[in-house]
């Protein structure tokens, strides 16, 4: 046993006899964050002893980067400086107060419903309302899950993951997004609560998108998410996080961690369509999404492949990456932000070449209207053995109104001859012309934005699965209501 | 149908139309020709409502309406129509996505219900034949990455569709080969009624040889100085407009 693993047992056995002993009734952990909160919340979870020393090794490391002042400071948002030690790190999810009937909601929010063509029953099930049985949220799980079984794809949350299948969660934990990777990254490991699993077993492509099951289960999870899924050899899975429904929390700080893993010849598509709360008028008490999401494409010819609609958060902080370590893996990143009000994106995408023939794509999409500011930044890396490797980046802004903003940041990285990179940017208005164009065939200005601005995502709808591209289109519209035409 | 009334129209401070004359009545095509930098693209242009091309003073009236006040939407729906001499790129937006936008719009302003999908796809398969067109062409993004032929094919197609009373057609010939532009003025004579009306903008004879057009006019310095028949088209097509330059000069030491 190393020192630095003899150190984390005895400070893990120290603490034991001060004080967890006695069973704590408490489901929320006291505010502040030391290594007694990081035990509290392993315990919490009854988690293997692998666990809790990662996580303290995370955190001792989080502390180190916090004490140093080594905050992530390089990226084009800005925001008042968070106290880490008033944050309450656990809270087991509550159970929100249900609601007898839609009239008692909030009309305002069934307005937005509305606008999204989100089924009755669903906006009941959002907005806390008591459902009957066919709605029944666990009952539909339940088949979910019968169904994925048989197939032999495992799918839970993460903590389930820990308790039924810890070899798994051993081996891949970290393997992609480790926790010294950033700042945010160390602080999701050392405290995160809950995620999402998925392993999809050698051979099987999964039966149907991880989409519905997962709509239905958007409890909350958490401030501090940690994903994890696994393709095996073979194997393929569609995965969808998020929903257009406005999304509300009292944490402010959100630090997810997704890391997903592809070996040979499997492939992993990921979508995600985002609308956390942006902030009143003037952007205040918005929610700060700062995320890392990596996949590693650890088996030759296997794929990952990245959708993202950015419509929500006061400041967004994300870069879905993969690397691209078997030869002839592929990956893909599709992306639109749109930042309006006061919101601040700052996001795109890392692809780091380390197999031969490996080819990426980056398709960033930016809209900036209001006082909103997009920055696109990405970087492509190509390692001296990736011969042969082949990107694609193209990180198109457009700004619709004159005092919002649009960055584009491209890093590249070549360290071989036989490479080939390809760049295309442009930074655009909607044009009088186009407008023009349109309300000569009888179409009105505001309909004349809303074809243009489709027009514009159309590349990054088109990736996400059909009812899905469907409320993104109308998740954009409802959002840029009244800022155009 | 269309009755312009001494209108002078500029683009910034620059005045371009110092005072044109025109009546169009329905069952006519007017061809109006002239040198570069004429004003004929201004004339179009200002009668369709583009914001940059601002009426200074005169009148245009569409079928009794004060044309000039109208929003170029409104003007759309009302019936005129405008054929782009350089047709616009919209990315991401499936031409006939495109056209079933506009169509419904014009169907909407006049309380008509709109056509869904299927129905309308139905409708724009019969018009196909008269650009000689076939449908994988309306499932491309609109004018991207289209020849000049299908630019201008396209415009034709989109006056088919939402059937305009009067079409003006901006130098609908420039750009097309021979057989491209044969076609193409079919597909227009195709389009010729009793009801509408052709406004016709050239500078060149050749069009007309297939539109034959019921009166010609030549418009120099932003003034129309002189109207005939289509006889005089030919005559520019060998002689020049050198003759209606000295009669613009002319008109210019008049005024």
């Amino acid at each position: 046993m190393s020192t630095g693993n003899r150190a984390v047992k005895e400070l893990a056995s120290q603490s034991y006899q001060y004080g967890w002993v006695t069973p704590i009734e408490s489901d929320t952990a006291p505010r502040g964050l030391n290594e007694d909160t990081i035990r509290w919340i392993s315990a919490k979870k009854n988690e293997p002893e692998f666990l809790l020393e990662w996580r303290l090794k995370a955190y001792r490391h989080f502390m180190t980067l916090l004490q140093k002042e080594q905050l992530p400071e390089w990226a084009n948002v800005h925001y008042p400086s968070i106290d880490f030690q008033d944050i309450i790190y656990y809270s087991a999810p509550k159970t929100k107060e249900k609601l007898n009937s839609l009239e008692e909601v909030d009309p305002e929010l069934l307005k937005t419903y509305e606008k999204l063509g989100i089924p009755l029953g669903e906006q009941k099930r959002l907005a806390g309302v008591a459902v009957d049985a066919i709605f029944d949220s666990v009952s539909i799980a339940t088949t979910f899950k019968e169904e994925l079984a048989k197939y032999g794809v495992i799918f839970g949350s993460f903590s389930e993951a820990v308790q039924n299948h810890p070899e798994l969660v051993e081996k891949y934990l970290g393997s992609v997004v480790p926790y010294t990777d950033n700042f945010y990254a160390a602080l999701n490991a050392a405290v995160f609560s809950d995620g999402s699993f998925c392993y999809v077993p050698k051979g099987v492509r999964c039966p149907f998108e991880l989409t519905t099951y997962f709509r239905i289960n958007a409890q909350s999870t958490g401030q501090f998410e940690r994903t994890l899924i696994v393709a095996d050899e073979g194997s393929y899975v569609s995965y969808l996080e998020g929903c257009s429904a406005p999304m509300r929390d009292e944490n402010q700080l959100h630090a997810a961690v997704v890391e997903l893993v592809t070996l040979d010849n499997a492939e992993i598509k990921y979508s995600t369509i985002q609308n956390w709360y942006p902030g009143d008028e003037e952007g205040k008490g918005g929610i700060y999404n700062f995320v890392t999401k990596r996949g590693k494409c650890a088996g030759a010819n296997s794929k990952i492949s990245w959708t993202q609609v950015e419509t929500g958060a006061a400041i967004t902080w994300k870069y879905p990456s993969v690397i691209l370590q078997g030869d002839n893996s592929v990956g893909e990143f599709y992306s639109v932000a749109l930042t309006k009000g006061y919101q601040q994106a700052d996001t795109g995408s890392k692809m780091t070449h380390m197999g031969k023939n490996t080819r990426s794509t980056i398709i960033a999409k930016t809209i900036s209207a209001g006082h909103g500011n997009g920055t696109y930044r990405g970087l492509v890396k190509v390692m001296p053995k990736a011969t042969n490797s082949w990107n694609f980046t193209q990180c198109d802004s457009l700004l619709l109104s004159n005092s919002c903003g649009a960055h584009t940041t491209p890093y590249v990285e070549v360290r071989n001859n036989s490479s080939h990179l390809e760049h295309e940017a442009f930074t655009s208005r909607v044009s009088e012309e186009q407008l023009f164009y349109c309300n000569q065939r009888g179409i009105s200005l505001e309909e004349a934005h809303r074809l243009i601005i489709n027009g514009f995502c159309k590349e990054v709808f088109k990736q996400l699965p059909f009812e899905f591209a469907v409320e993104a289109t109308r998740l954009l519209e409802a959002n840029l209501e009244g800022t155009v035409g | 149908m269309l009755e312009v009334i001494d209108l002078h129209a500029s683009i910034g401070d620059v005045p371009i139309l110092k005072g044109v004359n025109l009546r169009v009545n329905a069952g006519e095509v007017h061809a109006i020709m002239g040198p570069n930098g004429s004003g004929k693209s201004t004339l179009a242009y200002v009668l369709a409502g583009h914001p940059s091309y601002k009426a200074t003073s005169g009148r245009a009236l569409f079928e009794g309406q004060n044309l000039l006040a109208m929003l170029p939407e409104n003007r759309a729906r009302a019936g005129l129509f405008l054929s782009f001499q350089h047709p616009v790129e919209v990315p991401g937006v499936r031409f006939d996505e495109f056209m079933r936008a506009g169509f419904n719009a014009l169907r909407k302003s006049r309380g008509v219900p709109e056509m869904g999908v299927l129905d309308f796809n139905k409708h724009l398969a019969s018009k196909l034949g008269i650009v000689g067109m076939d449908a994988t062409f309306t499932r491309r993004y609109v004018n991207e990455g289209f020849s000049g032929g299908e630019k201008k094919r396209g415009e034709i197609l989109q006056m088919a569709i939402l059937d305009p009373k009067l079409a003006i057609l901006d130098e609908t010939d420039s750009g097309l080969d021979v057989d491209a532009l044969r076609e193409v003025a079919q597909g227009i004579n195709k389009l010729r009624r009793a009801d509408n009306a052709i406004l016709l903008v050239t500078h060149y004879q050749r069009i007309l040889s297939y539109v034959t057009p019921d009166v010609v006019h030549v418009l120099i310095g932003g003034r129309i100085v002189k109207s005939g028949g289509k006889e005089m088209a030919l005559e520019i097509e060998t002689e020049g407009y050198d003759k209606y330059e000295d009669m613009a000069k002319a008109l210019r030491a008049g005024a």
